[in-house]
């Protein structure tokens, strides 16, 4: 039972893994930047809801609906600026440009919140409590919820990008933005809702995570971009669902690796994704559009 | 195969509807365009013809904006839009058909148009027209454009530019890779195109094509007019020693031009 109950958890996981990772999908699939920063700014966004809770007591869930559209405007500003300019000098800059954004944004956490680490208290009963399935399992609330947000998340794009107007034009810049401007689409734009979508997503992600765990002015790059670019490789470079595939792999490989020994939980889930690198290089779920 | 569109009381007079004043155009250190100037009136077919590495794409792209000139002007019905982004000119009825087609690979047929809707000017054309004008396309319409054959793919661009009611269609190429017989066929569908009050700038290396449908033609020959003038007004000859810069060496050459 301590075997299907490790699996129980890693699936969980998965969901905040996937929120972690399906941002950092996206801006590759839609504007080939792989946003270096895309962890640390989860942070930012796990500090701006320490911030906005402390200073105006409101509701944890509150803060969310404040929290995601402040990333989101981030997002939109950041790439229309800074990773704009970066594009316009070519892909590999972006690579630069955003690892030099890392490092500032870690650096100025530092500086101005020291290294002690920070949570949200999201309320004992959501933090603590738990369903329990036979006498070895348990579902904790908390990562229920947070798996069910991941989904919502990808249902929600993936309706965005595949049913709705604006996704289509997303979908037509992804593939060739010369002659999306042709038809009138200014894709500097698009490339801006793209990184506000995906930094919305990895606000939750970087909220979840301070709800679940504690937040530290290094966790961006040591935990979040990490797990977040294995679970992307794991699922399959620009597969929206192939992040949740991803993610329940990754967390699945990482409880069943505590369950051998605590200190192989990191390590089981590094050899699942070397495993896939080797055998399976596309991912588990293979690009939609190979052509 | 189909008669000249030809409205000649229109061209002429006038504002031209769009103008291109001695562009010049860069590509590093090659000079892809040199002084270009030419002027295309409301309802006129205007075809740029020229070997390959003449310049014609380049001139195109210039017009459409996704080149900037290093000298030169483009403007729309007067206006000077020299230094506006790509995206703007196509939403003021500036719409090129990419050489190679450009389709969105990922998208279906009619997710294609419907991205040519998306800033598409008032007009005649809806997507429903484009599947009347070309009936195969909406049995078709949900299957991806890398399933489509390349003329087929070439009607979805042209499909594509028209659903935004452009003021000017710019085509590039339209022969590029194709059968002649769906050369013939795609050209022979232009004055169904032109009768909704089109006007066209073509550019394309299959002369007797361009001939065929041009009302007033431009030789371009390595970034320079070389010949101007009307379908009627230039022989055959005038063409091919155009065409291949035989100016003196022409009448030495003679039947050896042939390509």
């Amino acid at each position: 039972m301590a075997w299907v109950n490790a699996i129980v958890q890693g699936v969980l996981t998965g969901g905040l893994y996937a929120l972690f990772a399906c941002g950092l999908s996206l801006m590759f699939g839609v504007m080939k930047v792989v946003n270096l920063a895309h962890g640390d700014l989860a942070v930012v966004a796990g500090y701006v809801g320490v911030g906005v809770i402390t200073v105006t007591n409101i509701p944890v869930l509150w803060s969310v609906v404040i929290v995601v559209p402040v990333m989101a405007v981030i997002g939109y500003f950041l790439q229309r600026t800074l990773i704009q300019s970066a594009l316009n000098r070519g892909v590999l800059t972006t690579l630069i440009v955003t690892l030099g954004l890392s490092m500032v944004i870690e650096n100025a956490l530092l500086q101005f919140f020291t290294a002690n680490s920070r949570g949200i208290g999201a309320g004992m009963t959501l933090v603590t409590g738990s369903f329990s399935l036979g006498s070895q399992v348990e579902l904790p609330y908390l990562l229920l919820v947070i798996f069910a947000v991941a989904v919502a998340v990808l249902l929600g794009l993936q309706w965005f990008l595949s049913r709705s107007s604006y996704g289509r034009l997303v979908r037509a810049v992804a593939d060739d933005q010369e002659a999306a401007q042709l038809s009138g689409a200014d894709y500097r734009h698009v490339f801006g809702i793209a990184a506000a979508l995906a930094l919305g997503t990895v606000a939750l992600g970087g909220m979840a995570y301070s709800m679940y765990s504690t937040l530290d002015p290094t966790a961006g790059t040591d935990t979040i971009l990490l797990f977040a670019f294995v679970a992307v490789v794991i699922g399959g470079l620009g597969s929206l669902w192939g992040t949740l595939v991803g993610g329940i792999v990754l967390g699945i490989a990482q409880q069943i690796g505590a369950q051998i020994n605590i200190s192989d939980e990191l390590l089981a889930g590094y050899l699942v994704f070397l495993l896939v690198l080797v055998l399976r290089p596309q991912g588990l779920v293979s690009r939609r559009a190979q052509s | 195969m189909t008669t000249p569109v030809k409205r000649d009381g229109e061209v002429g007079g006038g504002t031209p509807l769009l103008e291109a004043r001695d562009l010049t155009v860069n590509h590093g250190q090659l000079r892809a365009v040199d002084a270009i100037s030419l002027r295309v009136y409301p309802g006129e077919v205007y075809a740029m013809i020229g070997a390959n590495g003449a310049g014609k794409s380049t001139l195109l792209r210039t017009i459409a904006g996704l080149h900037q000139p290093a000298a030169g002007a483009v403007l729309l019905d007067g206006q000077d839009l020299t230094r506006v982004r790509p995206e703007r000119r196509a939403r003021q009825g500036i719409a090129l058909v990419p050489e190679g087609r450009r389709l969105f690979g990922s998208l279906s047929v009619e997710e294609n148009l419907k991205v040519g809707t998306a800033y598409a000017r008032k007009g005649p054309w809806t997507i429903d027209r484009v599947y009347e004008t070309f009936t195969w396309m909406k049995d078709r319409r949900n299957q991806r454009t890398a399933q489509l054959s390349g003329g087929e793919q070439q009607t979805v661009a042209i499909g594509r530019a028209l659903v935004a009611n452009p003021r000017v269609l710019l085509l590039d190429e339209l022969s590029l890779g194709l059968a002649p017989v769906i050369v013939q066929r795609i050209y022979g569908m232009l004055p169904q195109i032109l009768a909704t009050g089109l006007t066209v700038l073509l550019v394309e290396q299959d002369v007797s094509q361009a001939l065929r449908v041009a009302s007033r033609l431009q030789c371009l020959l390595e970034g320079r007019t070389t010949l101007e003038g009307t379908p009627a007004d230039v022989t055959a000859e005038q063409v091919e020693a155009a065409y291949f810069g035989l100016t003196g060496a022409a009448a030495v050459l003679g039947e050896g031009s042939e390509s």
